[in-house]
Formats: structure tokens, C-alpha cells, sequence
């Protein structure tokens, strides 16, 4: 049979974003499949170099409007490092209370569109109903359902009352109810567990050497989580458990997904329960003082990373931001190779991919001044960066 | 005579049943996410006759969120003479409307009405579903009285 190409994208039913993918069939299995990216990219690195700070948090926060919280936070806390900027607790603890109720969204966001993907609207509707309970919580603790704008450098903008607290709380029963009708939905539904079991297969090892992050490296069985590996805010004093899965498939990933649900409502009571007095904002200085900070974030996709330097200014000399779909990307034509034409949405939509927060350029200077590395001197200068911050990647 | 039935008939169903679709020219997902909101139980636009569709061909109303980068002009140009006639084009959120927080980035062009004509616009940051519904229903009440929709304005085309 001869072999066809077919473009995906960038405007396809199956995806909410642009992006293209060209699959290479035989028939209806899947061959290869090449990725092209950057319909989406605007230049918000470079962008953020002309604005200052503050200005910058903003433009961060639209980097991706569903984690836009994860990339707001991962800034700021690079810019407090190298500030020396010292959050009070009860700031650390209203960011990781917005954190996890974004995470809370971002995950029944995602099971909406995995419904939608493998025809199971119902679901869609169900799950996305659910979630405007968890909008609600956002908007009533923040002022905003989508774009929260509550980080600033030195700690959150707004304090919260015991009555939204409560609130919140009240919220998170009626949430917790309908999770555990997801699960049952997840791991028990039969057309649900025909669309995604052994579909997307993504063996451990594979999963190791692309760096996929988040979901998809925990449904392989890795247990990878920043929270957990290198904590942040007051991750280290709340209890909670790495959801991982062993059957590397779309089924895995589901399986996460909704059990992440219930971990993240758990997080939300602890954190309510034991909310420190105090201060939420720590009065941070206009001009940074020269330095660079790389900061770790567990985003509801994986790790997303920002890189910031500062020169004294007060404006960035550079800004990277390194999203957890980038990563992701690297295993998806992997996972589609082998498969059917018809899995394809749901295996790209099952890395929950977040093409707005993935378009970023890269240029590398050809002028000499630039330091090249090669990967096993990357990768020697990355543990002894992170010895240096007490994580030791070698029990991993 | 028999026109006018046929043509009053037209604008009814058209306005009864808008087919929309949906395309991200360069947005950061809010706008988008809030799109799709709208469609679902709390604000459930299928009541109005609304429903998403998949392709260009079948659409009569396209909503575009986020401003428009250089690499997605042609698509978004494309899509929009798939359209059949008569169209409109629905600028969601201040991206696409004027360009919002990225105007002046070097790969963002401006708002939508610099590829492809706008009939209305629909302001915020990211908009409300609320307000994506009444930007929606305001369209559909200029084709009701007659009125062309506002004025295309257009930079390029």
C-alpha cells in the first residue's frame, strides 16, 4: 500500500490550538509523525526584557492562561531569589492555596477534552461543569476566573478572609463528591477504558530518555514531581502523595490525572487548616540587584522552569521560560507511531499539551562568546547545581 | 414578493442557529478556554442556536482569540475565505481586539483586523463567558434590524 502524508492542523477539530502535525500513513497506522510548531509564538522573552518586574508578572501570567499561575509564581520566586526577597508564610501559603485549586481546573479541564477527544461529550459537559465550581473558588479568592493576577514580587497581592476560606472548603466537598464519581467513571466505564487502554504507549525507559515531565512521566511509573524532589513555597510540610501508574498508555495517564484531583483537594484543606498569621507581602525593591535564578514549578503539565537575570535595573536582562509541554513534545511523535489514524487526538491531547506556553525561539549567537556544552558536561554542571540546593538526583 | 419571504426565512435561521467556529490565531488560552466555557452547562450557548463547528465550511460566525502572529497571517486568512457568505468575524479579548499585552512584540502583527475584517469586539482580559454571549446576541440583533454589522475595518486586506 502506498504510503500517504497527511497534515494535522493548524486549524483541526482535535486541537484548540495551532499546531501541525504531519503523520506519515500506511493505511490507518501511523507511520511517523513530524511536529511544527510556532504558530503561537509572540515573544514574550523579549518582550519581557523591555518591561520592567512588575510589568513583566503580567505578561507572564499570559504566557498560558490555564497554568497561568504556575508561570507567574515560578518568575517571582526567581526574582525574590535573586532580590534576596524573604515571602512571608501566610504569602507561600495563599500561593500554593491558588496553585492547587489551578490544578484542580487544569486537570477536569483536561479530562473535559480527553472526553471530547474520544467522543464521550457527556463527559466533557459533566467534567466541565465541575470545574466552574473550582472557578468560582478562584474568582471569589482572587478577583479573576482565568488571569488570578494575586502574585506579586515579594508575596500575593490580596489577603484572604476566613469566610472565603470556608468557602472554599464548602467548594471542595461538592468537588471531592464528583471526583470520586470520575474515578469510578476512569477506571471502571467500558467505551472509556476501549479508547485509551495500550493506545499512546510509552515505556519507561523511552519516557526517561525524552524528559517527559509531569502526567505523562508519572503514568510511565517515574516518579517525578518538583514538589516533592525540590520543594518550594511549603510543599515540604504538607502531606501528600506522587500519583504514578504503571501501564504507560493514555489509560495510565487518565488514571493519574483524576487520583492528582484528589491530592490536590486534600493540599487545599491542609493548607486552609493550618493558614499562618502574619503579613502576606514582603516589601520588595524596585531596582534587582544583578544576579541569575533558575526556578522549578510543578505546573498541573510538569515541571515548567524559569530562568531570569537580572542587571541592577529594573528590568530583566533575559527571561526564559522552559514550559512542561516543551518536554512533553519530544515523546508525542514517539507515541503516535504504531498507532491508528483515529487514536491520534486523544494521544496528543492525553499530554494535555499547551502549545501557547511551548512557542518559545531559541537563538544561539555565532559570534564565540557563547559557551557550548555538550550533554555529559550539561548534565555533571546540572548535579552539582543542584547538590549545591540539597537535591541529590542520584537516588532518583 | 417571494424573495423577500425566502430572504426574511434566511435571516431568521441565521439568526435562530449561528454555526460558530472556533480558531486561536496566537492567543494564551484564556480567551479560549472561556470560548469553550461558554458552550458547556453553566452558560450553555446551544440555547440560542449556537453550536461549534469543526470546519470553516460549515461556520458563519469565526471567533478569533489572541492576536495574530506572523506566522499564523496566511492560516487565519485562509480560514477565513473558507467561510461561506455572509460572515462575520468575532474579535475575543483585548489580544485580538488591538494587539493587548503583546502589541509590539516583534512576531505579533496587532489585533485580528490586521489580517482579516472584524464585525464586532468583544473587550477583557480574559472576556467572560457572560459577555462573549451578549457580544454574540448583539451581532445577531444588528442582522435582525437590517443593519450591515459594523463597518469592516481592515489595516491590510
Amino acid at each position: 500500500m502506498p504510503k500517504i502524508t497527511i497534515p494535522l492542523g493548524p486549524q483541526h477539530p482535535a486541537l484548540k490550538e495551532p499546531g501541525n502535525f504531519l503523520l506519515c500513513l500506511e493505511g490507518e497506522e501511523v507511520q511517523s509523525a513530524t511536529l511544527r510548531l510556532g504558530y503561537n509564538h509572540r515573544g514574550v522573552e523579549k518582550a519581557m526584557e523591555d518591561r520592567t518586574f512588575i510589568q513583566d508578572l503580567y505578561l507572564v501570567e499570559r504566557v498560558c492562561g490555564i497554568c497561568s499561575h504556575a508561570h507567574t509564581t515560578c518568575f517571582s520566586m526567581a526574582v525574590e531569589e535573586i532580590g534576596g526577597i524573604e515571602v512571608p508564610r501566610r504569602g507561600q501559603a495563599i500561593r500554593v492555596l491558588v496553585g492547587e485549586i489551578e490544578r484542580i481546573h487544569s486537570h477536569l479541564l483536561w479530562l473535559g477534552v480527553a472526553g471530547h477527544e474520544i467522543g464521550f461529550d457527556t463527559l466533557f459537559m459533566y467534567s466541565w461543569r465541575d470545574r466552574e465550581l473550582s472557578l468560582d473558588c478562584l474568582e471569589n479568592i482572587t478577583g479573576n476566573r482565568v488571569h488570578y493576577g494575586i502574585n506579586t514580587i515579594g508575596g500575593v497581592r490580596r489577603d484572604i478572609t476566613a469566610e472565603q476560606a470556608q468557602n472554599v472548603l464548602k467548594q471542595m466537598d461538592v468537588i471531592e463528591e464528583r471526583t470520586k464519581y470520575y474515578i469510578k467513571l476512569a477506571t471502571e466505564e467500558p467505551t472509556v477504558l476501549a479508547r485509551t487502554k495500550g493506545v499512546g504507549m510509552l515505556p519507561k525507559e523511552v519516557a526517561l530518555s525524552r524528559c517527559a515531565v509531569g502526567p505523562l512521566a508519572r503514568a510511565s511509573g517515574i516518579q517525578k514531581d518538583v514538589r516533592k524532589d525540590d520543594p518550594y513555597l511549603l510543599y515540604s510540610e504538607l502531606d501528600f502523595k506522587v500519583i504514578t501508574h504503571d501501564s504507560c498508555d493514555v489509560f495510565g495517564r487518565l488514571v493519574v490525572r483524576v487520583f492528582e484531583l484528589l491530592e490536590s483537594i486534600k493540599l487545599v484543606r491542609q493548607i486552609i487548616k493550618s493558614l499562618p498569621e502574619g503579613p502576606v507581602l514582603a516589601k520588595a525593591p524596585r531596582k534587582i540587584p544583578a544576579g541569575e535564578a533558575v526556578c522549578r514549578y510543578e505546573a498541573p503539565r510538569g515541571e515548567d522552569m524559569h530562568y531570569v537575570k537580572a542587571n541592577g535595573t529594573e528590568k530583566p536582562e533575559r527571561a526564559k521560560v522552559r514550559a512542561p509541554t516543551m518536554a512533553n513534545f519530544a515523546s508525542v511523535p514517539y507515541m503516535l507511531q504504531g498507532g491508528w489514524l483515529a487514536d491520534v487526538p486523544i494521544v496528543i491531547a492525553a499530554i494535555d499539551p499547551c502549545f501557547s506556553c511551548t512557542d518559545r525561539a531559541t537563538l544561539a549567537r555565532r559570534d564565540g562568546s557563547a559557551q557550548t556544552l555538550d550533554w555529559p558536561a550539561l548534565r555533571s554542571k546540572g548535579i552539582e547545581f543542584y547538590k549545591a540546593r540539597g537535591v541529590d538526583f542520584r537516588k532518583l | 414578493m417571494e424573495n423577500k419571504v425566502i430572504e426574511r426565512v434566511v435571516t431568521w435561521a441565521r439568526m435562530k442557529s449561528p454555526w460558530i467556529i472556533h480558531f486561536n490565531c496566537g492567543a494564551c488560552n484564556g480567551c479560549d478556554i472561556e470560548v469553550l466555557d461558554a458552550l458547556t452547562p453553566r452558560f450553555d450557548v446551544e440555547r440560542f442556536g449556537v453550536m461549534l463547528k469543526g470546519t470553516p465550511r460549515h461556520a458563519d460566525v469565526l471567533i478569533a482569540c489572541g492576536p495574530v502572529t506572523r506566522q499564523i497571517e496566511a492560516r487565519l486568512k485562509r480560514i477565513y475565505s473558507q467561510m461561506a457568505e455572509p460572515k462575520f468575524v468575532v474579535a475575543v479579548g483585548a489580544c485580538a481586539c488591538s494587539g493587548g499585552v503583546f502589541d509590539g512584540c516583534y512576531n505579533v502583527l496587532g489585533g485580528v483586523n490586521s489580517a482579516i475584517p472584524v464585525s464586532a469586539y468583544i473587550p477583557g482580559c480574559p472576556v467572560r463567558p457572560e459577555a462573549l454571549i451578549d457580544g454574540v446576541v448583539k451581532l445577531l440583533s444588528t442582522l435582525e434590524k437590517k443593519e450591515e454589522p459594523a463597518p469592516a475595518v481592515s489595516k491590510t486586506v
